[in-house]
Protein backbone atom coordinates (compact mmCIF):
# COMPACT_ATOMS: atom_id res chain seq x y z
CA UNK A 1 0.00 0.00 0.00
CA UNK A 2 3.10 2.19 0.23
CA UNK A 3 3.66 3.17 -3.18
CA UNK A 4 -0.17 3.53 -3.78
CA UNK A 5 0.15 6.31 -1.05
CA UNK A 6 3.26 7.42 -2.72
CA UNK A 7 2.04 7.77 -5.58
CA UNK A 8 -1.38 8.44 -4.60
CA UNK A 9 -1.23 12.13 -6.43
CA UNK A 10 -0.62 10.75 -10.10
CA UNK A 11 -3.33 8.00 -9.71
CA UNK A 12 -5.81 10.63 -8.16
CA UNK A 13 -4.40 13.05 -11.46
CA UNK A 14 -5.30 9.66 -14.18
CA UNK A 15 -8.43 9.24 -12.42
CA UNK A 16 -9.66 13.31 -12.72
CA UNK A 17 -8.04 12.88 -15.95
CA UNK A 18 -10.62 10.65 -17.19
CA UNK A 19 -7.81 7.86 -17.99
CA UNK A 20 -10.19 4.90 -19.84
CA UNK A 21 -9.66 1.04 -18.76
CA UNK A 22 -7.42 2.34 -15.51
CA UNK A 23 -5.72 -0.30 -13.57
CA UNK A 24 -3.35 0.38 -10.55
CA UNK A 25 -1.85 -2.47 -9.37
CA UNK A 26 1.01 -3.36 -6.65
CA UNK A 27 2.85 -6.50 -7.59
CA UNK A 28 6.34 -7.43 -5.66
CA UNK A 29 6.72 -3.62 -4.64
CA UNK A 30 6.27 -2.70 -7.90
CA UNK A 31 3.26 -0.14 -9.32
CA UNK A 32 1.14 -0.96 -12.46
CA UNK A 33 -0.57 1.90 -13.77
CA UNK A 34 -2.03 1.10 -17.13
CA UNK A 35 -5.03 2.72 -18.83
CA UNK A 36 -5.86 4.93 -22.28
CA UNK A 37 -5.27 8.60 -21.79
CA UNK A 38 -8.27 10.54 -24.25
CA UNK A 39 -5.46 13.33 -25.28
CA UNK A 40 -1.72 13.43 -25.68
CA UNK A 41 -1.25 16.44 -23.24
CA UNK A 42 -3.18 14.14 -20.59
CA UNK A 43 -0.33 11.41 -20.70
CA UNK A 44 2.10 14.42 -20.10
CA UNK A 45 0.45 15.98 -17.37
CA UNK A 46 1.22 12.31 -15.81
CA UNK A 47 4.32 12.10 -16.89
CA UNK A 48 5.22 15.15 -14.92
CA UNK A 49 3.29 14.29 -11.80
CA UNK A 50 5.09 10.84 -12.36
CA UNK A 51 8.87 13.18 -12.53
CA UNK A 52 7.46 15.36 -9.46
CA UNK A 53 7.30 12.33 -7.05
CA UNK A 54 10.27 10.23 -8.42
CA UNK A 55 13.17 12.77 -9.90
CA UNK A 56 14.20 11.30 -13.24
CA UNK A 57 12.68 8.22 -13.21
CA UNK A 58 15.12 5.98 -11.53
CA UNK A 59 13.44 4.48 -8.11
CA UNK A 60 12.07 1.95 -10.55
CA UNK A 61 9.12 1.07 -8.45
CA UNK A 62 6.60 2.45 -11.22
CA UNK A 63 5.63 1.18 -14.40
CA UNK A 64 3.69 4.14 -15.80
CA UNK A 65 1.75 2.75 -19.19
CA UNK A 66 -0.71 5.21 -20.57
CA UNK A 67 -0.82 5.23 -24.46
CA UNK A 68 -2.84 8.09 -26.01
CA UNK A 69 -6.32 7.13 -27.48
CA UNK A 70 -6.67 6.41 -31.15
CA UNK A 71 -9.89 6.98 -32.87
CA UNK A 72 -10.86 4.18 -35.00
CA UNK A 73 -11.73 6.89 -37.57
CA UNK A 74 -7.78 7.82 -37.82
CA UNK A 75 -6.16 7.32 -40.93
CA UNK A 76 -3.13 10.14 -41.20
CA UNK A 77 -0.56 10.46 -38.93
CA UNK A 78 2.65 12.57 -38.53
CA UNK A 79 6.33 11.63 -38.59
CA UNK A 80 7.04 12.86 -34.72
CA UNK A 81 10.96 12.15 -34.88
CA UNK A 82 13.75 14.55 -33.59
CA UNK A 83 14.51 15.80 -36.77
CA UNK A 84 15.83 12.84 -38.87
CA UNK A 85 14.09 10.30 -41.61
CA UNK A 86 12.08 7.38 -40.39
CA UNK A 87 12.40 4.03 -41.04
CA UNK A 88 9.29 1.83 -42.33
CA UNK A 89 10.18 -1.86 -42.46
CA UNK A 90 9.19 -5.33 -43.99
CA UNK A 91 8.30 -6.46 -40.40
CA UNK A 92 7.32 -5.31 -36.92
CA UNK A 93 10.87 -5.00 -35.63
CA UNK A 94 14.30 -2.94 -36.17
CA UNK A 95 15.72 -6.32 -37.62
CA UNK A 96 13.93 -6.09 -40.27
CA UNK A 97 15.13 -4.89 -43.55
CA UNK A 98 14.40 -0.90 -44.16
CA UNK A 99 11.70 -0.79 -47.28
CA UNK A 100 11.48 2.82 -47.31
CA UNK A 101 11.52 6.17 -45.03
CA UNK A 102 9.28 8.78 -43.92
CA UNK A 103 10.45 12.12 -43.66
CA UNK A 104 10.69 14.85 -40.38
CA UNK A 105 7.02 16.10 -40.37
CA UNK A 106 5.84 13.95 -43.17
CA UNK A 107 2.09 12.95 -42.86
CA UNK A 108 1.42 9.41 -43.76
CA UNK A 109 -1.02 7.28 -43.98
CA UNK A 110 -1.82 4.71 -40.64
CA UNK A 111 -3.52 1.22 -41.95
CA UNK A 112 -2.94 -1.10 -38.97
CA UNK A 113 -2.16 -0.74 -35.59
CA UNK A 114 -2.52 -4.06 -34.25
CA UNK A 115 1.04 -3.97 -32.94
CA UNK A 116 1.40 -1.65 -29.85
CA UNK A 117 4.83 -0.69 -30.78
CA UNK A 118 4.80 -0.75 -34.61
CA UNK A 119 1.93 0.03 -36.83
CA UNK A 120 1.71 -0.74 -40.70
CA UNK A 121 1.78 2.33 -42.40
CA UNK A 122 2.05 3.88 -46.32
CA UNK A 123 3.68 6.75 -47.63
CA UNK A 124 2.58 8.94 -50.16
CA UNK A 125 5.13 7.12 -52.61
CA UNK A 126 3.31 4.01 -52.16
CA UNK A 127 5.54 2.92 -49.86
CA UNK A 128 3.98 -0.04 -46.99
CA UNK A 129 6.13 -1.32 -44.32
CA UNK A 130 5.93 -1.09 -40.65
CA UNK A 131 7.18 1.92 -38.33
CA UNK A 132 7.66 2.79 -34.50
CA UNK A 133 4.49 4.02 -32.88
CA UNK A 134 6.55 6.02 -30.84
CA UNK A 135 7.04 8.40 -33.56
CA UNK A 136 3.81 8.98 -35.29
CA UNK A 137 1.38 11.28 -33.77
CA UNK A 138 -2.28 10.69 -34.67
CA UNK A 139 -3.46 13.63 -36.89
CA UNK B 1 -78.81 8.33 24.60
CA UNK B 2 -79.68 4.57 23.10
CA UNK B 3 -77.22 5.97 19.99
CA UNK B 4 -74.56 7.17 22.28
CA UNK B 5 -74.26 3.64 23.88
CA UNK B 6 -74.60 2.19 20.72
CA UNK B 7 -71.52 4.41 19.58
CA UNK B 8 -69.80 3.66 22.62
CA UNK B 9 -70.52 0.22 22.78
CA UNK B 10 -68.83 0.62 18.96
CA UNK B 11 -66.26 2.54 19.80
CA UNK B 12 -64.85 0.11 22.54
CA UNK B 13 -65.09 -3.11 20.09
CA UNK B 14 -62.97 -1.51 17.97
CA UNK B 15 -60.39 -0.27 20.48
CA UNK B 16 -60.45 -3.79 21.79
CA UNK B 17 -60.07 -5.59 18.42
CA UNK B 18 -57.26 -3.01 17.45
CA UNK B 19 -55.81 -3.88 20.66
CA UNK B 20 -55.97 -7.60 20.66
CA UNK B 21 -54.71 -7.33 16.74
CA UNK B 22 -51.11 -6.20 18.70
CA UNK B 23 -49.93 -9.36 20.33
CA UNK B 24 -51.16 -11.46 17.77
CA UNK B 25 -48.94 -9.45 14.92
CA UNK B 26 -46.11 -10.34 18.22
CA UNK B 27 -47.18 -13.85 18.07
CA UNK B 28 -46.62 -13.94 14.49
CA UNK B 29 -43.63 -12.11 14.33
CA UNK B 30 -41.88 -14.39 17.15
CA UNK B 31 -43.41 -17.81 15.26
CA UNK B 32 -41.69 -16.39 12.10
CA UNK B 33 -38.39 -15.69 13.91
CA UNK B 34 -38.08 -18.92 15.68
CA UNK B 35 -38.14 -20.49 12.43
CA UNK B 36 -35.34 -17.86 11.01
CA UNK B 37 -33.41 -19.11 13.94
CA UNK B 38 -33.78 -22.51 12.70
CA UNK B 39 -31.86 -22.03 9.95
CA UNK B 40 -28.08 -20.58 10.45
CA UNK B 41 -28.65 -19.25 6.40
CA UNK B 42 -31.87 -17.43 6.93
CA UNK B 43 -30.15 -15.41 9.89
CA UNK B 44 -29.71 -12.04 8.24
CA UNK B 45 -33.45 -12.07 7.26
CA UNK B 46 -35.50 -9.83 9.71
CA UNK B 47 -39.16 -9.53 9.88
CA UNK B 48 -41.47 -7.27 10.63
CA UNK B 49 -45.35 -7.78 11.03
CA UNK B 50 -48.15 -5.55 10.97
CA UNK B 51 -51.89 -6.12 10.94
CA UNK B 52 -50.98 -9.60 9.79
CA UNK B 53 -49.26 -9.00 6.77
CA UNK B 54 -45.37 -9.85 7.48
CA UNK B 55 -42.31 -8.18 6.20
CA UNK B 56 -39.45 -10.04 5.69
CA UNK B 57 -36.31 -8.14 4.40
CA UNK B 58 -31.97 -8.88 4.71
CA UNK B 59 -29.76 -9.82 2.51
CA UNK B 60 -28.94 -13.74 1.97
CA UNK B 61 -26.20 -15.30 0.84
CA UNK B 62 -27.51 -16.90 -2.41
CA UNK B 63 -30.46 -17.42 -4.67
CA UNK B 64 -31.22 -21.05 -2.99
CA UNK B 65 -31.41 -19.47 0.59
CA UNK B 66 -33.81 -16.83 -1.14
CA UNK B 67 -36.10 -19.92 -2.41
CA UNK B 68 -36.68 -20.37 1.21
CA UNK B 69 -37.74 -17.04 2.14
CA UNK B 70 -41.38 -17.82 1.47
CA UNK B 71 -41.34 -21.07 3.78
CA UNK B 72 -40.82 -18.78 6.67
CA UNK B 73 -44.43 -17.34 6.84
CA UNK B 74 -46.23 -20.19 4.60
CA UNK B 75 -47.66 -22.13 7.21
CA UNK B 76 -48.01 -19.27 10.32
CA UNK B 77 -50.68 -19.00 11.51
CA UNK B 78 -52.69 -15.57 11.37
CA UNK B 79 -50.53 -14.40 8.38
CA UNK B 80 -52.81 -12.50 6.05
CA UNK B 81 -49.84 -11.92 3.32
CA UNK B 82 -46.29 -11.80 3.02
CA UNK B 83 -43.89 -9.15 1.01
CA UNK B 84 -40.66 -10.54 0.75
CA UNK B 85 -37.71 -7.25 0.55
CA UNK B 86 -35.07 -9.63 0.76
CA UNK B 87 -32.55 -9.64 -1.36
CA UNK B 88 -29.28 -11.84 -2.61
CA UNK B 89 -26.00 -10.35 -1.64
CA UNK B 90 -24.19 -9.21 -4.78
CA UNK B 91 -21.21 -11.32 -5.23
CA UNK B 92 -17.67 -9.82 -4.75
CA UNK B 93 -16.13 -8.34 -7.60
CA UNK B 94 -13.56 -10.36 -9.11
CA UNK B 95 -10.08 -9.54 -7.96
CA UNK B 96 -7.64 -7.95 -10.44
CA UNK B 97 -6.09 -10.27 -12.98
CA UNK B 98 -2.33 -10.14 -11.97
CA UNK B 99 0.48 -7.62 -14.12
CA UNK B 100 1.50 -9.98 -16.78
CA UNK B 101 5.12 -8.93 -17.89
CA UNK B 102 6.40 -9.73 -21.01
CA UNK B 103 8.66 -12.74 -21.05
CA UNK B 104 12.28 -12.20 -21.86
CA UNK B 105 12.62 -13.21 -25.43
CA UNK B 106 10.22 -11.03 -26.87
CA UNK B 107 11.05 -8.75 -24.60
CA UNK B 108 14.56 -8.32 -25.17
CA UNK B 109 13.36 -8.16 -28.96
CA UNK B 110 11.47 -4.88 -27.88
CA UNK B 111 13.78 -3.49 -26.02
CA UNK B 112 16.49 -3.46 -28.66
CA UNK B 113 13.45 -1.84 -30.84
CA UNK B 114 13.08 1.01 -28.15
CA UNK B 115 16.72 1.92 -27.93
CA UNK B 116 17.94 1.56 -31.12
CA UNK B 117 18.01 6.13 -31.57
CA UNK B 118 19.79 6.00 -28.18
CA UNK B 119 23.13 5.06 -28.59
CA UNK B 120 24.59 6.47 -25.32
CA UNK B 121 22.63 3.61 -23.10
CA UNK B 122 22.78 0.05 -22.72
CA UNK B 123 20.54 -2.59 -21.45
CA UNK B 124 19.85 -5.75 -20.56
CA UNK B 125 16.93 -8.18 -19.72
CA UNK B 126 16.15 -10.35 -17.37
CA UNK B 127 13.12 -11.60 -15.54
CA UNK B 128 11.27 -9.08 -16.86
CA UNK B 129 13.67 -6.48 -15.80
CA UNK B 130 15.13 -3.61 -17.68
CA UNK B 131 18.11 -2.91 -16.44
CA UNK B 132 19.43 0.27 -17.93
CA UNK B 133 23.10 1.68 -17.93
CA UNK B 134 25.10 4.59 -19.28
CA UNK B 135 24.58 8.36 -19.59
CA UNK B 136 21.63 10.15 -21.08
CA UNK B 137 20.31 13.60 -21.30
CA UNK B 138 17.02 14.09 -18.69
CA UNK B 139 14.53 14.39 -21.84
CA UNK B 140 15.53 11.53 -23.42
CA UNK B 141 15.53 9.35 -20.75
CA UNK B 142 11.89 10.49 -20.24
CA UNK B 143 11.44 9.26 -23.50
CA UNK B 144 12.95 6.06 -23.23
CA UNK B 145 11.20 5.38 -19.96
CA UNK B 146 7.93 6.26 -21.75
CA UNK B 147 8.76 3.74 -24.26
CA UNK B 148 10.04 1.17 -22.09
CA UNK B 149 7.17 1.36 -19.56
CA UNK B 150 5.02 0.76 -22.58
CA UNK B 151 6.54 -3.38 -23.06
CA UNK B 152 4.90 -4.72 -20.00
CA UNK B 153 8.14 -5.09 -18.10
CA UNK B 154 8.23 -6.22 -14.63
CA UNK B 155 10.35 -3.18 -13.70
CA UNK B 156 13.24 -0.55 -15.39
CA UNK B 157 15.80 0.11 -13.39
CA UNK B 158 17.77 2.84 -14.02
CA UNK B 159 19.39 2.96 -10.55
CA UNK B 160 22.90 2.68 -12.41
CA UNK B 161 22.49 5.03 -15.06
CA UNK B 162 23.85 9.15 -14.88
CA UNK B 163 21.48 11.27 -15.79
CA UNK B 164 23.17 14.47 -18.06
Amino acid sequence: MALQDKYKELTDAATAAGISDLQVREQDSVLYIDGTAPTGTVKDQLWDIYGKIDPNFLTGDLVLNVNVSVGADVTKVKVTTDNSNLNIRKGPGTDQPIVGKAGHGEIITLLNKSNEQWWLVRTDDMEEGYAYAQYLSPQ
Amino acid sequence: MKLTKLLMAIAIVTTVSFVSCKPKDDDIKAAIEAKIKADADLAPVSVDVKDGIATLSGQVKDDATKAKVPTLTADVKGVKSTTDNTSVTPPPPPPPAPVAITADDPLTKSVTDATKDYPTVKTTVKDGVIAVTGTIAPDKWKKLKMSLDGLHPKKVDGSALTIK
